[in-house]
């Protein structure tokens, strides 16, 4: 065998996020918890630094590098962009909530930059071997920092709960992926997708190991019936978890599923598209109704993800180009919105109380009218009303449904966004129309209110004019 | 060069727009001289360009700009942008819109100087200035649709300005429910075009629109109509509502329940005109279907003459101006039919300034008499208000066609051409606006002797009070005065038989009454002797001599002939009964329709059964379902071997 010295260049900017991660862990041993700040600083500087490096190298067609198991594309590195965007935001949102419970700490940016580093590695993942690693990367990563809280007693059933599904799922998904290396005797995805052709779509070893990949899958991103832990773990960590995880790994996973099922499996499109149908509509039915009985908005918002869940997976199952960019154009507006969603809890929030009842939204218009139109922004675009963005999100993965032919799913999708846009519109009005349980002034950082403002606008503004975001999107599948 | 017209485009319309915003969102934060500077600025500059525009475009023949500005989605490969087409005709348009706008804001400093509200009718003017400009200056149908409704918007707006007074609020909701008529048939043109033309672009749809000349449809089964007679006549249903035709006129006489200056504004010189615009505007669609023509022409001349005999009897002096206007709007829309949609806008513009003029003169009487607006309780004002009174006598010649002002050249131009026309109906065009000419006169003197001359019927106090009005209520009367005399000889020639609307508007060769009327026209001069020798300078003689008679020298005749009679009286009284028919038939039927859909459609069925029921359904549903979520983790995995199963066996197996 020849071996050959693995073109670096491709992978700068997992090598520098790990090079850093690295670096701030130790960097981190030597501070006392009055300079903690630093290792906040260095782990921002670590994404900005990313983001250059991502964006900063030029390529013309997909790169595959290090024995074809690590794959540079347009796609990988739009959504390497979001990713560090997402966390960086994350990590900004995060910092004077986590100061005021005392766990302002150095290993909730390191686990969070190794999650990072996981994600970076499924997206660009280009054989089973490197994308179970990410996988089990940003697992970990997400294990631990659910645990953060050591002691609350809910932080740690959510963690325990999270760890033993993530264990069985991460089975599940092995077990799928041995089955495909078994027929296709490759590890690499264009090996696989070689030798899938070969064998056929009829193979029956192949179908069973494609069921097992999809459960995986479908764990990671919440679709129901592999859901559980969803609302379990959004609940039962801190916000500030909480936002890390409803907002960048959907990402990452978004990007598993399109390494998985369309780089590697796309012969066996006609199987998996049937399976996520059924997914789909499972979770946008569960997720939408369910919400509505939720009392606490973190736990609506998490049923709230099962449901986008349901509206990304309708892209992916349309399996066409278009398809696949709506339900990627689909991703990247979720995690916005989920992030602006989350950060408002946390920007709520103070010492000793949480404000994550629905309760405590009552009367925020009173108290606050500029974050109540922030928030009435983030629901109106979360239940999909015109010029808000998740409008245009959801108009593009129905229009892909519709192309594929399957005008009844599309019907189907229509009648529980309507049924969804209930819950959302009952934060709106609880907010206007409602009086404040308590009076007390919102304190909150003065980045955080900026940055939280910036993130709503956004949504306001990029809703008004969609097309750059989408075309980002478009172009993403066009080379 | 190109880039710095598009953006002198983008500054007119944009600069009322900003005005407009100041002076609404921030109100309470400036005080009224802040409000009405901004926003006269705003409209200045806009002014001050149009003319810039309108002298690169039409003097120096600059290249006409059309253009996308924002392209704000494509969808299905039909572009949706905000674009601009600036020709002559817009060109023109600008100038009108943006002048007499210009004087109608300076004017409203002086007449609306004690009302609350001033800060907010300033806002408004603004914003119905940028709507206007939007209208006139769009390149496509949709940004066409944006401006009709924001006009529409803010027309509805204004006239319920005082919105404490009854009147006021019944008035514009109103207009509001006539004009969704027009706006539905519009739409429905709209639609049509977007259906069969795949492009709301005019240059796209002009230039693919003689391919479809012979295309036809069938709405219902089994009957052919011609595609361009169904989107010329559904267009032309809008412009009816907008430019008030018979039978949707009848919101515009009530609409003079909003203040004297919009009056002015909108509801004589700038938007109801919109109509007029927009059928010359698609005159490449109108010159494929003479069906369409016809309707246009008969529904035209039936304005033209029918409205303006109700003026006659009217006592509230600005409705009598609106009446009037009514049967201007009517003569333009005639001119239209026939194909002389050349002599229908110079007939717009000049009917443009003298009407703002006299809705303005008017306006000033009013202040005089501390918002008295009957004219049987006027009379002898002349010695009172001297410029006002001389200012009212030119635009009242101008309005009656006298030799020499503006509204004698558009207006005779008009007459000549409906009478060379050969479409359907030119006929019965030609009788009625030579009669028209005659009632004309005699309403606008009758209401002009009324109110000047005569005794005086006020009573003490109010004669007492009685003065000029201050400088900015006559600066704008004596700066519209010029144009209703001169602005008919200096553009005559080119705009009707020159090469002004070269590339704007479009007539087929056989329906070239203008040109044919052009072979014959020997510069303006020559055009006012031609006019001594028609009938329509005698009839309008005569009118001012009835009215004079009737009025000034045998005031007992009209009460004798009102006693006499007594059907005509009535009918003329209830405006033959259109406003009756709809309130006892129209509104009171569709209110019964609406009861019944309300009682059985919506409490029982859609609020009782679908809307309540499913509600209750799936809340019940939810409740059901979130006890799934038990908590217990060995629940959780079995729930995902279920799954796991499940897709084997369907998949699988």
């Amino acid at each position: 065998m020849e071996f050959e010295i693995p073109k670096m260049s491709a992978a700068l900017p997992e090598m520098f996020v790990l090079g850093m991660a690295c670096l701030i862990l130790v960097i981190d041993l030597f501070l006392t918890d009055k300079n903690r700040i630093i290792t906040y600083l260095l782990a921002q500087a670590t994404l900005v630094g990313a983001a250059i490096a991502s964006l900063g190298y030029q390529f013309g067609s997909p790169e595959i590098a290090f024995n074809g198991s690590f794959i540079r594309d347009a796609m990988g590195d739009t959504l390497k962009v979001f990713i560090y965007l997402s966390v960086f935001v994350v990590f900004l949102y995060s910092r004077s909530y986590l100061q005021a419970r005392n766990l302002f700490r150095g290993e909730f940016f390191v686990l969070g930059l190794f999650g990072v580093l996981g994600m970076m590695i499924m997206v660009s993942a280009h054989s089973l071997l490197t994308l179970y690693l990410g996988l089990e990367l940003l697992s970990l990563s997400m294990y631990a920092l659910v645990a953060m809280n050591r002691d609350s007693s809910y932080s740690s059933e959510a963690a325990m709960k999270y760890f033993v599904l993530g264990a069985l799922a991460s089975g599940m998904l092995l077990y799928g992926m041995s089955m495909l290396y078994g027929v296709t005797g490759s590890l690499e995805l264009s090996q696989i997708s070689a030798g899938v052709a070969t064998a056929g779509a009829g193979n029956m070893v192949l179908v069973f190991g494609l069921v097992f990949t999809v459960v995986g899958l479908a764990f990671k991103l919440g679709a129901v019936p592999f859901h559980m832990w969803v609302p379990d773990v959004y609940h039962g960590s801190p916000t500030a978890v909480t936002v890390y995880i409803g907002s960048a790994p959907k990402i990452a996973a978004f990007a598993m599923v399109m390494r998985l099922l369309v780089d590697g499996l796309e012969g066996l499109q006609e199987h998996w598209q049937g399976m996520l149908v059924i997914l789909a509509i499972l979770s946008l039915a569960l997720g939408n109704i369910t919400a509505i009985a939720q009392t606490n908005i973190k736990r609506m918002l998490a049923y709230s993800t099962i449901a986008h869940v349901g509206y990304l997976l309708l892209g992916v199952l349309s399996g066409s180009d278009s398809g696949y960019a709506s339900a990627m154009f689909y991703t990247i507006v979720y995690a916005l919105m989920s992030l602006g969603g989350f950060g408002m809890i946390m920007l709520l929030s103070r010492t000793g109380f949480e404000a994550d009842r629905l309760d405590d939204f009552k009367g925020l218009n009173e108290r606050s009218p500029w974050f109540a139109f922030m928030m009435l922004i983030l629901m109106f675009s979360m239940a999909g009303v015109p010029v808000f963005l998740g409008f245009w999100a959801k108009l593009s993965v129905l229009s892909a449904v519709v192309e594929a032919e399957m005008v009844w799913l599309a019907a189907v999708a229509v009648v529980f966004s309507i049924i969804g846009a209930f819950y959302y519109l009952r934060v709106v009005k609880l907010m206007y129309f409602d009086k404040p349980e308590d009076n007390t002034p919102i304190d909150s950082e003065f980045d955080v209110r900026v940055m939280l403002s910036a993130n709503s606008l956004a949504i306001l503004v990029l809703g008004l004019f969609p097309g750059a975001l989408m075309s980002l999107c478009v172009n993403a599948f066009a080379l | 060069m190109a880039d710095n017209m598009q953006n002198i485009y983008l500054t007119v319309a944009l600069a009322p727009l900003v005005g407009a915003i100041v002076a609404g969102l921030f109100g309470r934060f400036i005080s009224r001289s802040v409000a009405h500077t901004v926003t006269i600025a705003g409209v200045a500059v806009s002014a001050a360009l149009s003319l810039y525009v309108f002298k690169h475009i039409v003097i120096d023949g600059g290249e006409p700009f059309n253009g996308a500005v924002y392209t704000w989605m494509v969808s299905d490969g039909v572009r949706f942008e905000v674009g601009f087409l600036v020709d002559s005709l817009t060109a023109m348009m600008m100038v009108v819109v943006t002048w007499v706008s210009l004087m109608v804001h300076i004017y409203t400093i002086g007449y609306m100087h004690d009302d609350p509200g001033y800060k907010r009718f300033f806002s408004y003017i603004s914003l119905f200035t940028f709507s206007m400009l939007m209208l006139v200056m769009s390149n496509n149908f949709m940004q066409l649709f944006f401006g009709w409704e924001a006009v529409g918007l803010v027309s509805y707006l204004l006239i319920g300005f005082w919105y404490k007074r009854p009147t006021a609020i019944f008035a514009n909701l109103k207009a509001f429910l006539v004009n969704r008529v027009g706006d539905f048939g519009f739409l429905l043109g709209i639609a049509a075009v977007l259906m069969y033309f795949n492009s709301l672009d005019y240059a796209d749809v002009f230039s693919a629109a003689p391919m479809m000349a012979d295309m036809t449809i069938q709405v219902i089964p089994g009957v052919e109509w011609s595609l361009m007679t169904v989107i010329c006549i559904l267009l032309f249903i809008g412009a009816m509502g907008k430019s008030a035709q018979v039978p949707l006129h009848v919101w515009l006489p009530d609409s003079m329940e909003g203040p004297t200056p919009i009056s002015a504004l909108i509801h004589a010189a700038t938007m109801v005109t919109a109509g007029i615009f927009m059928v010359a505007r698609m005159s490449p669609l109108y010159e494929l279907s003479t069906t369409a023509l016809t309707v246009v022409l008969v529904v035209g001349s039936i304005t033209a003459l029918f409205m303006g005999i109700l003026g006659i009897i009217q006592n509230d002096i600005k409705r009598v101006v609106a009446y009037s206007t009514l049967s201007q709007l009517g003569y333009m829309t005639v001119a239209l039919g026939a194909s002389a949609y050349a002599a229908g806008v110079f007939h717009l513009m000049t009917h443009a300034f003298f009407k703002a003029l006299l809705f303005l003169a008017a306006g000033s009487v009013i202040i005089g008499m501390h918002h008295e607006q009957d004219i049987r309780k006027m009379g002898g004002i002349k010695k009172y208000m001297p410029i006002t009174y001389w200012t009212m006598l030119i635009g009242s010649l101008a309005l009656i066609g006298f030799p020499g002002f503006a509204g004698f050249f558009s207006k005779d131009a008009i007459i000549e051409a409906v009478h060379l026309s050969q479409t359907p109906g030119a006929g019965f065009a030609y009788f009625a606006v030579l009669v028209g000419v005659f009632i004309t006169a005699f309403y606008s003197f009758r209401m002009f002797f009324l109110v000047f001359h005569g005794e005086e019927r006020m009573d003490k106090h109010a004669r007492e009070h009685l003065h000029e009005t201050p400088w900015v209520v006559t600066g704008p009367l004596i700066a519209l005065a010029v144009p209703s005399v001169v602005v008919g000889a200096i553009f005559i020639g080119p705009m009707l038989f020159g090469d002004f609307f070269n590339g704007a508007i479009f007539v087929s060769p056989e329906r070239d009454v203008l040109g044919k009327l052009g072979e014959n026209f020997h510069g303006w001069f020559a055009f006012i002797l031609h006019g001594l020798a028609t009938p329509a300078l005698y009839l309008a003689m005569a009118g001012v001599g009835a009215a004079w008679f009737l009025y000034m020298k045998r005031p007992d005749i009209p009460e004798m002939i009102k006693a006499r009679a007594g059907v005509v009286y009535t009918v003329l009284e209830h405006k033959y009964g259109f406003d009756d028919f709809n309130d006892k038939v129209v509104a009171a039927g569709s209110r019964a329709l609406g009861r019944l859909l309300w009682q059985v459609g919506d409490v029982k069925l859609i609020d009782g059964f679908v809307v309540n029921g499913t509600a209750k359904g799936v809340g019940w549903l939810s409740a059901v379902i979130k006890h799934i979520q038990t908590g217990f983790l060995y629940h959780y995995a079995f729930a995902m071997f279920v799954g796991l199963f499940a897709l084997i066996a369907l998949f699988v197996f």
